[in-house]
C-alpha cells in the first residue's frame, strides 16, 4: 500500500493528489499554506493577548503555564482570568468565519451573511428582551451568567428557521433568502430599537453593550459549551465542502452532477445557522467578521469559493487580534465588536475600491 | 386603515377610447391613493388619546382662536404631526422608487445607501459633543450626516473596475453603514447620557416633533420632489439597460446625478426629521409597481401618495394600538412591513425588477 | 413513421423511428404533462431516445421544448406521466446514478468567479467522486482526455468567464464529456453565437454521437442546422409533440406552414445533402 503523489493536469496546478490504493485525496497547497499561516498567526495572536493586561505575563511563561508549569499567581491569570477569554474570542471568530464561508458560497452573494440576513439582530432581540424585560443591569449579573446567553441562542435559533422556512419554496432559492433576510433584519432592529425605548435608562446601557459584541467577562462557562458545539459543527461544515463545490454552479448544473439540491441547501443552511447562533451567544453579535473574512479568505487562496477552514482561522485572528487592540493600544476600552467593524469595513471598500474580483 | 395590496386597480373603467384601460387604469389607482392619503390625513388628526369627530374636528381646524382643549390639541399637535407625516412619507416612498429604479435593485432601500448610517453618526456626535438636546437642532446634523454617507457610498461604489453597478452600490452601502453604525456604538456605549437621548431618535418616530421640524425639512422635501419627477422620464430609459438608454439619446451621468440629488434630499431630511424609518421606501414601489406598472412617470408620485399613507397609517395604528400610550412608527412599520415583504417575496418564482 | 397532428388530436403511431438508432429505449417520456404553476407548458408528451441516437428537438418559442428537455434531465418534476431512464422511473433513481449516466448542459449555465477550465472540467467527475476518492487516476485520465478532445487544453489554466461565448460552451461540453455519461443533453447549446462557433459545437456534439457513441438530444433554434447535424427530428407545438422522424421525412412545406406558420421551400443542402428551409415568407 503505497502513497503515490502526482502532478494533477495542467489548469489544476497547485494541488497535490495523495493516493493509496484506491482512495485519494486533494491536498491544495495555496489553502494549506494560508491555513498554516493564519494558524502561526492566531498562536502569536493567542500569546499575545493572554499576555497582556494589568499584570503582564511574558510570552514564554505564558506557554509554559498553558501546559501546566506555571506557579500560582500566574496560573490565575493566565488560566482563570484570561485564556477564558481568548478562547472564546477564537472560538467566535472560527464559528464567524465559516458561517459566512457557508452563507456566501450558498447564495452566491458576497453581501450574505448571518448579519444581513438577520440572523445576529434575532439574538439581540433575545437578548435586549431578556436584559430589558427583566431589568438586566442588576439581577443581570446573575441571570447573565446563564439566562442571556440561552434568550441570544434561542433568538437566533427561532430567526434562522424562521429564514430558512420562509425562504423555502421546493428549495431554497438564494436570492429569495437575501431578500428574506433583510426583511427579517429590518424588523428584528426596528424590534431592538423599541425594547431599548421601553427600557430603563440603565438596562439599555448595559444592552447596548451587549449587542455591540464583547468578550469582557467571558469564562470557561461560556468557552467550554461553545467549543463543544463547535467541535460538533465545524467538522459537519467541513464535510459540506464537496457539496458547496457543486451548489456554487446554478441549480439545474449542481443537480445534474448529482448533487440532491433540498437536502444540501438545507444542510448548509442549518449548519450555517448553528454556527452563528452558538458564536452569538457567547459573546453577542461581533459584526463584519462573517462579512469579510470569507472575502479575505478567498483572495489569499485563489480558487472560486472562500475556504471554509482558512476563512475559520482567519476570523479567529481577526476576533483575537481586535480583542487585543482594544485592551491594549485605546486608550479606553471599547467592546471587541466595534473594533472588528472598524478594521475590517476600511478592508472591504479598499478591496472594493481596488476593483480586483469582479461581484457578480 | 392600512393601505397597500388591497386596493387593486379595478379595470371597470371599461376601454373607451384607444388610450384604452392601461391609463384609465392608472388614473383610477392615482385617484384611489389620493383618497387613501386624504383618509390617513383625518384619521390622523381625529384619533389619538383623545379621538374626536369629524364635527368636531371641523370645528377645531376651523377656530381662530383655539382656547378649547380640542382644538388646541387639533392645532397644535395633530395637524403639525399630520403634516410631519405627510412629508416625511411621501419623501420615503419617492426616494425608495428612485433608488430601486436607478439600481434595478429590488432591495433598494435609501437606508442601504448609507443615508441612516450617516444621519445617525450625525446625531450621535451632536447629543454627545455638540450638546444639541432638541430634535430641531438634530436636523441640520442628520441632513449633512445623510448627505455625507450618500456621497462617500457612491463613490466608493463607482471606483472599482466596471464603475457602479447594483451589488457594488449595495455592497459599499453595507461596508460603510457597518461602519458607521460601529463608529454610532462606540460613542454611545460609553456615554449613558448620550445613549438616552440617542435611542429615542434612533427608533424612528413621528411624534416629539414640533411644527418647526416639518418647516425646516419641507424645503428641501419640496426640492427633492421636483428632482424626482424630472428624474422619472430618465429613469424609463435607465431601466432599459444603460446602453439602450445612450442609444436613446439620454445622458447617463445627469441622470444619475439628478437621482442621486434627489435620493439624498428626499431620504435625508425624512430622516432628519423623524429618525430612519424602514421599509417604506423598500415596500411601498413594490407595491405601486404592481398596481401601475413599472413607467417611473406614475410610479414615482404614485409612491410619494402610497408613502405618506402608509406612514400616517402606520403613525395611526400605533396610538390606537397602545394606548394610552404610543407605538413608535417605525416599530409599528417593521412589524406590517416585514410580513408584508416576505410575502411579496415568496409570491414570485425569482425577484426580477 | 411520422404522424403529423392536425391540430385537434395527436395520431401516434409506435412504429419504431427509422431515423433512430438501433436498440434499446435509454430515456423514454411516458405521457408527460408539465405545468409552471398553473399553467400546462407540455401536454401528455410520449418520446423515446434509443441508444445512439441523436435528436433534435425542434419548434418555434414557447412550445415547450426547453420544458421537456428539463423533464428528461429531472430537473422538472411531470404533473402527469413518468420519465422512464433504462426503463427505471428517473423520480425514485438516486441522483447521483441518475448523474453517472445523464448529462445535462442548461441554457446559459453560471459558472462561478474564478473558476478555471481545467476546474470546471474537473466538478464533471463529481458524481464519481467520494470523500475518499477525490481524484483518482481514472478521474485525472478522464479530465485530461476531455481537455484535449475539446481542444481546450491551451485554454485549461484561463478563468471560463474571461472566454468567448463559442470557448465557454466547449468548456461545459468538456466537462459534460468529463463526466463520462452515456446520455447528453444540451439546452439550446447554440443560442447567443455566432454562425462560426454554432457550428463548431455542433461538430463537436456530432463527434460526440459519432466518436464516443454517446446518445444526444438537442434543443435547437435552427432547423437547417438540425437537419444537418441529428438524425432524427422531432418537433413540438403548443405543448405537443406534432411530428418525429428523419430530418427529410420531418421537415416539410405542410409543417413548416402548421407548426412554424411559414411559408417556405424545402431544398437538398449543397454540401451535406440534407434538407434546407428556405424561407418564403411569414403566413398568417
Amino acid at each position: 500500500m503505497s502513497a503515490t503523489l502526482e502532478r494533477p493536469v495542467s489548469g489544476l496546478r497547485g494541488r497535490t493528489a495523495v493516493r493509496i490504493g484506491p482512495a485519494s485525496v486533494v491536498l491544495r497547497w495555496r489553502q494549506l499554506l494560508v491555513s498554516l499561516i493564519a494558524l502561526v498567526l492566531l498562536v502569536v495572536v493567542s500569546a499575545l493577548s493572554i499576555g497582556r493586561g494589568d499584570y503582564p505575563v511574558a510570552i514564554p511563561d505564558v506557554l509554559r503555564t498553558l501546559v501546566g508549569l506555571g506557579d500560582g499567581p500566574q496560573n490565575f491569570i493566565v488560566l482563570q482570568l484570561r485564556a477564558p477569554r481568548v478562547v472564546v474570542g477564537l472560538l467566535v471568530g472560527l464559528a464567524l468565519g465559516v458561517a459566512g464561508a457557508l452563507f456566501q458560497t450558498f447564495a452566491r452573494n458576497p453581501l450574505a451573511s448571518p448579519d444581513t440576513l438577520g440572523i445576529t439582530v434575532g439574538a439581540s432581540v433575545g437578548a435586549v428582551a431578556a436584559i430589558v424585560l427583566t431589568g438586566g443591569s442588576s439581577v443581570g449579573a446573575l441571570l447573565g451568567g446563564f439566562g442571556i446567553p440561552l434568550a441570544a441562542l434561542s433568538g437566533a435559533l427561532v430567526t434562522g428557521l424562521l429564514l430558512f422556512l420562509l425562504a423555502w419554496r421546493a428549495g431554497v432559492d438564494g436570492y429569495r433568502l437575501v431578500l428574506v433576510g433583510i426583511a427579517l433584519w429590518s424588523a428584528g432592529s426596528a424590534l431592538v430599537d423599541w425594547l431599548l425605548t421601553n427600557a430603563q435608562v440603565y438596562d439599555a446601557a448595559a444592552a447596548y453593550v451587549w449587542i455591540t459584541g464583547s468578550l469582557n467577562a467571558r469564562t470557561w462557562d461560556q468557552a467550554v459549551p461553545l467549543a463543544i458545539a463547535l467541535a460538533v459543527l465545524v467538522p459537519l461544515s467541513l464535510a459540506a465542502g464537496r457539496s458547496l463545490d457543486v451548489l456554487q454552479f446554478g441549480d439545474d448544473t449542481a443537480r445534474g452532477l448529482g448533487l440532491r439540491l433540498p437536502a444540501a441547501q438545507t444542510a448548509v443552511v442549518l449548519l450555517a445557522v448553528a454556527l452563528t447562533a452558538a458564536a452569538v451567544s457567547a459573546a453577542g453579535p461581533i459584526t463584519f467578521v462573517a462579512l469579510v473574512v470569507p472575502q479575505v479568505a478567498v483572495r489569499l487562496t485563489g480558487g472560486s469559493r472562500p475556504p471554509l477552514l482558512a476563512s475559520g482561522l482567519l476570523g479567529a485572528v481577526l476576533v483575537v487580534g481586535a480583542d487585543l487592540v482594544t485592551r491594549t493600544a485605546l486608550p479606553e476600552a471599547l467592546p471587541v465588536g466595534i473594533l472588528t467593524a472598524v478594521i475590517g469595513a476600511p478592508y472591504l471598500l479598499w478591496l472594493l475600491v481596488r476593483g480586483r474580483r469582479r461581484f457578480t | 386603515m392600512t393601505t397597500t395590496a388591497d386596493a387593486p386597480a379595478r379595470s371597470g373603467a371599461a376601454p373607451r377610447a384607444r388610450r384604452g384601460s392601461p391609463r384609465a387604469r392608472r388614473l383610477l389607482v392615482l385617484l384611489v391613493l389620493l383618497g387613501l392619503v386624504a383618509a390617513a390625513a383625518l384619521a390622523s388628526i381625529a384619533i389619538g388619546t383623545r379621538s374626536l369627530a369629524p364635527g368636531e374636528v371641523w370645528r377645531a381646524l376651523t377656530d381662530r382662536h383655539p382656547t378649547d382643549e380640542a382644538a388646541v390639541i387639533v392645532q397644535q399637535l395633530r395637524v403639525p404631526r399630520t403634516v410631519l407625516g405627510l412629508l416625511v412619507g411621501a419623501a420615503l416612498g419617492m426616494s425608495g422608487a428612485l433608488m430601486q429604479g436607478h439600481t434595478r435593485n429590488p432591495l433598494g432601500d435609501p437606508g442601504l445607501l448609507g443615508v441612516t448610517a450617516g444621519a445617525s453618526l450625525a446625531v450621535v456626535l451632536a447629543i454627545a459633543y455638540f450638546d444639541v438636546t432638541s430634535v430641531s437642532g438634530y436636523v441640520w446634523f442628520a441632513f449633512a450626516g445623510a448627505l455625507a454617507g450618500t456621497v462617500l457610498v457612491y463613490a466608493i461604489g463607482s471606483a472599482g473596475r466596471g464603475g457602479a453597478t447594483p451589488i457594488t452600490l449595495a455592497l459599499a452601502g453595507a461596508a460603510l453603514s457597518a461602519l458607521l453604525y460601529a463608529l454610532v456604538r462606540a460613542i454611545v456605549v460609553s456615554d449613558t447620557q448620550t445613549l438616552d437621548s440617542f435611542r429615542f431618535w434612533q427608533v424612528g418616530a413621528l411624534a416629539g416633533r414640533g411644527s418647526e421640524v416639518a418647516w425646516q425639512v419641507a424645503p428641501f422635501i419640496a426640492v427633492g420632489v421636483v428632482l424626482a419627477l424630472a428624474n422619472a422620464p430618465a429613469l424609463n430609459l435607465l431601466g432599459l439597460g444603460e446602453d439602450v438608454a445612450r442609444g436613446l439619446g439620454q445622458r447617463i451621468w445627469l441622470a444619475r446625478a439628478v437621482g442621486l440629488a434627489a435620493i439624498t434630499l428626499l431620504c435625508g431630511a425624512a430622516t432628519a426629521a423623524c429618525g430612519p424609518i424602514a421599509f417604506v421606501g423598500l415596500v411601498v414601489p413594490h407595491v405601486v409597481r404592481a398596481l401601475t406598472g413599472p413607467d417611473h412617470r406614475w410610479l414615482v408620485p404614485c409612491s410619494a401618495l402610497l408613502g405618506a399613507a402608509l406612514l400616517l397609517s402606520a403613525d395611526v395604528l400605533g396610538r390606537v394600538l397602545a394606548r394610552p400610550g404610543e407605538l413608535q412608527v417605525g416599530i409599528v412599520l417593521a412589524l406590517i412591513g416585514a410580513p408584508f415583504f416576505i410575502a411579496l417575496v415568496r409570491r414570485r418564482k425569482t425577484m426580477a425588477l | 413513421m411520422t404522424t403529423i397532428s392536425s391540430g385537434t388530436g395527436v395520431r401516434h403511431d409506435r412504429a419504431p423511428d427509422p431515423g433512430a438508432g438501433p436498440g434499446r429505449v435509454r430515456l423514454a417520456a411516458e405521457q408527460v404533462r408539465l405545468a409552471y404553476d398553473e399553467h400546462v407548458v407540455v401536454h401528455d408528451v410520449d418520446l423515446e431516445l434509443t441508444d445512439g441516437s441523436f435528436t433534435a428537438i425542434v419548434g418555434p418559442n414557447g412550445c415547450g421544448k426547453s420544458t421537456l428537455l428539463r423533464a428528461l434531465g429531472r430537473l422538472l418534476r411531470p404533473a402527469g406521466g413518468q420519465v422512464l431512464l433504462d426503463g427505471r422511473a428517473i423520480a425514485r433513481t438516486p441522483t447521483r446514478e441518475v448523474a453517472r449516466v445523464l448529462g445535462l448542459l442548461p441554457q446559459s449555465p453560471i459558472a462561478p468567479e474564478g473558476l478555471t477550465v481545467a476546474d470546471l472540467v474537473a466538478r464533471g467527475r463529481h458524481p464519481h467522486q467520494s470523500w475518499v476518492r477525490q481524484w483518482s487516476r481514472d478521474d485525472e485520465s478522464v479530465v485530461a482526455e476531455a481537455l484535449a478532445w475539446t481542444d481546450m487544453a491551451g485554454l485549461a489554466d484561463r478563468p471560463v468567464d474571461a472566454l468567448s461565448g463559442g470557448q465557454r460552451q466547449r468548456a461545459w461540453i468538456s466537462m459534460a464529456l468529463a463526466q463520462g455519461t452515456d446520455l447528453l443533453l444540451l439546452d439550446e447549446p447554440t443560442t447567443y453565437l455566432d454562425l462560426a462557433h454554432q457550428i463548431d459545437v455542433l461538430e463537436l456534439v456530432g463527434r460526440l454521437h459519432a466518436e464516443r457513441g454517446r446518445t444526444v438530444a438537442v434543443v435547437l433554434h435552427d432547423l437547417n442546422l438540425a437537419a444537418r447535424y441529428a438524425q432524427r427530428l422531432v418537433a413540438m407545438k403548443d405543448g405537443v409533440l406534432v411530428a418525429s422522424g428523419t430530418p427529410a421525412q420531418v421537415l416539410t412545406e405542410e409543417l413548416l406552414a402548421d407548426v412554424f406558420e411559414l411559408e417556405a421551400r424545402i431544398v437538398p443542402d449543397p454540401v451535406t445533402g440534407t434538407p434546407m428551409v428556405v424561407p418564403v415568407r411569414r403566413l398568417r
